[in-house]
């Protein structure tokens, strides 16, 4: 008689589960002495649902045949000189972005699950942070294995780690999640494997996986997919700590509304980036990041909050300002960039005649009002070899540390918003409401803030001295990795791979 | 509203205080509906520098990129000073002036412009 | 109603598990983007180990879903014979 194979459930059940222990002779409280200052009240963890019920050999077993194939593709990327079939050089400093901004934000992912999942008292909520900080860490091991065959041919990649700490732009994505990981284990996970994981992930991921896509780019089309199929285990995860947490007790509803809040606001914030990777750093695009966001959280976030609803949890106030900033995003932050690229590890350009058609097409109601006429400016000023970099350094923002780009939308949109606080005698600013208020309910969490432009004047970016000074601190390439496209030694390497003039 | 922590008495240590910046003061400076300039632009400043050394040499300096700030007639000009209304005692000092650090100066100009309705 | 979501990498496995979700969630809607398979439906959608085995000629475990999956929307509910997900709302 053969042995009965076990079911789904009662495997999991007995190698999960059923591993747990009761402590006997120490204090649980002890063991889990993170579970309880953030104010959160968990009644019974034997009513975590999950909702993948993996194992470990399931899990080693899928993770292994995703890799067998995702390396595969990298070789044959490699042996086949597949840089040279992107649609043009520049959509590869989209890449840059990416690879050098985002991944190393997969690390600080990794750490931060081992360690919540770690203080997690369920075994359920301990095996899933296991495995998604074994994925983060799959990620950025594999986004830098793409990102190595890029390395040998174009500018900008190789100071990744090093940019980190220091660099203006690469340190937002560093803030947000200094703030997650020092945040208590139920925090944390509202707001990386809920806010970011579920809501957001699909405007970081899906476009800029399709935008590979249009634009040849098969080792990130390889990498994006294949890390995808874990971000949907991330997914679950992030809605069944928002299901149990909210389940669990009424007292824990208003303090999970204030992370939702803060959380969507903060990783909505870094999508500025991805907002102009999509509409002017796509040679050949996808959709334009306004379409993006009426897919992927307008409609999609839409559903989600609508079933949170019996919770009493609500869709956040600002999410009428969001609507009304897609019309502006992504042009006033690649405006930023192409006005500051001596100092940007990437390369910037105007955008052509044709996609600034493109662009008028997709913004009717404020390209041509508002951002054409800066294009026709800064061409006219580069038609004279005064190719526009803007003098100075900005004023940053305290809680998300972006320079305050941002306008007021929803009355006048040439106007930048300021906001301020003073805190026990000193000034603090903010580009919205929202950054403002995240600063008020916890000061002594953003007073410490590793501001970069601050830092610079300091003296303590390679000590007092000219902007040079601060590029070798940044080990920026001057002259290689940054500045505008036209005139780079990418895109002289570009020209004679492809044998134009 | 007090932070989420582990320890009743936990704080960040002010990285941006004003001692930090071995003399100086953080000015913040912006040119009103002028999106040419992305953000409004910092400066470590004297807090003894005389306002109209500011005006020259640190506005001056970095504001006239801007094709149309060669039109600008500055005693027609609006200032404010931490959102107040503000009018600069040209020789006092910046302290002198009411100056404080992370102050955010910002300036609005009446010309006519052919940028007006982009805001550039 | 909420519409649910899922999507597939575009490859010789994925091909079986659509076709299989079209036969069993007959007013699912079918897009086929660069690389990706979008599949929406009102309400739940699931896919059924039977169908796909039918469908693909061979033995098929539910949990290697995971290779071939994108995102996803909705709550989940998987045993060894199927994969659902679903709103409340």
């Amino acid at each position: 008689m053969s042995a009965k194979k076990l079911n789904l459930k009662d495997k999991y059940r007995l190698l999960t589960r059923d591993l747990d222990w009761d402590f006997s002779y120490e204090d649980r409280k002890d063991a889990f002495p993170f579970e309880e200052f953030e104010g959160i009240k968990i009644t019974d963890w034997d009513k975590w649902e999950d909702p993948f019920r993996l194992t470990m050999d399931s899990y080693w077993k899928y993770q292994a045949e995703k890799e067998k194939k995702l390396y595969a593709i990298y070789d044959a990327f490699s042996q086949n000189n597949g840089h040279l079939n992107v649609s043009d050089a520049r959509y590869v400093n989209a890449i840059k972005i990416f690879l050098t901004a985002v991944s190393p934000g997969e690390l600080a992912a990794h750490s931060g699950f081992a360690f919540t999942g770690r203080q997690m008292g369920g075994i359920g909520a301990r095996i899933a942070s296991q495995m998604q900080s074994i994925d983060e860490l799959r990620h950025i091991q594999t986004q830098i294995h793409a990102m190595s065959h890029y390395n040998k041919f174009f500018d900008g990649f190789d100071e990744f780690s090093h940019m980190h700490d220091r660099v203006w732009y690469i340190s937002v994505v560093k803030s947000f999640f200094d703030d997650a990981r020092s945040a208590g284990p139920f925090e944390f996970m509202v707001s990386v494997g809920f806010s970011f994981e579920y809501v957001l992930t699909n405007l970081l991921f899906v476009p800029f996986m399709s935008g590979a896509a249009y634009n040849g780019d098969m080792a990130t089309v390889t990498f994006g997919f294949s890390a995808q199929s874990d971000e949907a285990r991330h997914m679950t995860l992030g809605l069944e700590i928002i299901k149990f947490l909210l389940e669990q007790h009424e007292d824990n509803v208003p303090i999970v509304q204030k992370w939702i809040d803060k959380w969507l606001w903060r990783g909505y914030r870094i999508l500025t980036v991805v907002a102009m990777m999509m509409d002017y750093m796509l040679p050949q695009k996808v959709m334009s990041w306004k379409e993006a966001w009426e897919l992927y959280f307008e409609q999609a976030g839409g559903a989600l909050f609508k079933d949170l609803e019996r919770y009493g949890i609500k869709m956040p106030d600002y999410t009428d300002l969001i609507k009304a900033e897609k019309d502006h995003l992504s042009h006033q932050a690649w405006w930023t960039f192409y006005t500051n690229s001596q100092a940007t590890a990437f390369h910037t350009w105007i955008p052509s005649d044709e996609e600034l058609d493109w662009l008028s097409e997709k913004y009717p109601e404020t390209f041509d009002k508002y951002y054409r006429p800066r294009w026709e400016l800064a061409k006219e000023m580069a038609d004279k070899g005064e190719r526009y970099y803007n003098e100075g350094l900005p004023q940053l923002c305290q809680t998300c540390q972006i320079p305050m780009i941002y306008t007021d939308v929803q009355n006048d949109p040439r106007d930048i918003v300021y906001r301020s606080t003073k805190y026990q005698g000193e000034r603090f600013h903010f580009c919205s409401d929202q950054c403002q208020h995240i600063f008020e309910d916890e000061p002594e969490k953003y007073v410490h803030a590793w501001l970069p432009v601050h830092q610079i004047f300091q003296g303590n970016c390679g000590g007092p001295g000219g902007l040079e000074k601060v590029m070798d601190y940044y080990k920026l390439d001057v002259g290689n990795a940054n500045m505008d496209y036209v005139g780079s030694p990418d895109e002289e390497r570009w020209k004679n791979w492809k044998g134009v003039a | 509203m007090a932070t989420q922590a582990l320890r009743a008495d936990y704080h960040g240590d002010r990285k941006d205080a004003e001692d930090q910046f071995h003399g100086a003061i953080l000015v913040y400076i912006n040119w009103d509906k002028h999106l040419f300039f992305y953000s409004a632009k910092a400066f470590p400043l004297d807090p003894n520098m005389p306002f109209a050394a500011v005006l020259e040499h640190v506005i001056g300096t970095h504001f006239c990129q801007h094709p149309e700030y060669k039109n600008i007639n500055w005693d027609t000009v609006e200032w404010t000073l931490n959102n107040e209304p503000f009018t600069p005692a040209m020789e006092k000092s910046l302290a002198e002036n009411g100056f404080d650090h992370k102050c955010l100066l910002r300036f609005k100009t009446a010309e006519a412009s052919n940028f007006e309705a982009a805001g550039i | 109603m909420s519409k649910v979501l899922i999507a597939f990498q575009e490859n010789d496995e994925s091909r079986y598990i659509v076709q299989a979700i079209e036969q069993d969630n007959p007013d699912a809607t079918v897009h086929f983007e660069p690389a990706m398979i979008r599949i929406e439906n009102e309400g739940a959608l699931t896919i059924n180990k039977a169908t796909v085995e039918e469908m693909m000629g061979c033995d098929w475990e539910v949990q290697s879903i995971h290779v071939n999956l994108l995102t996803l929307t909705g709550h989940i509910d998987e045993d060894d014979d199927y994969f659902t997900i679903h709103w409340n709302n």
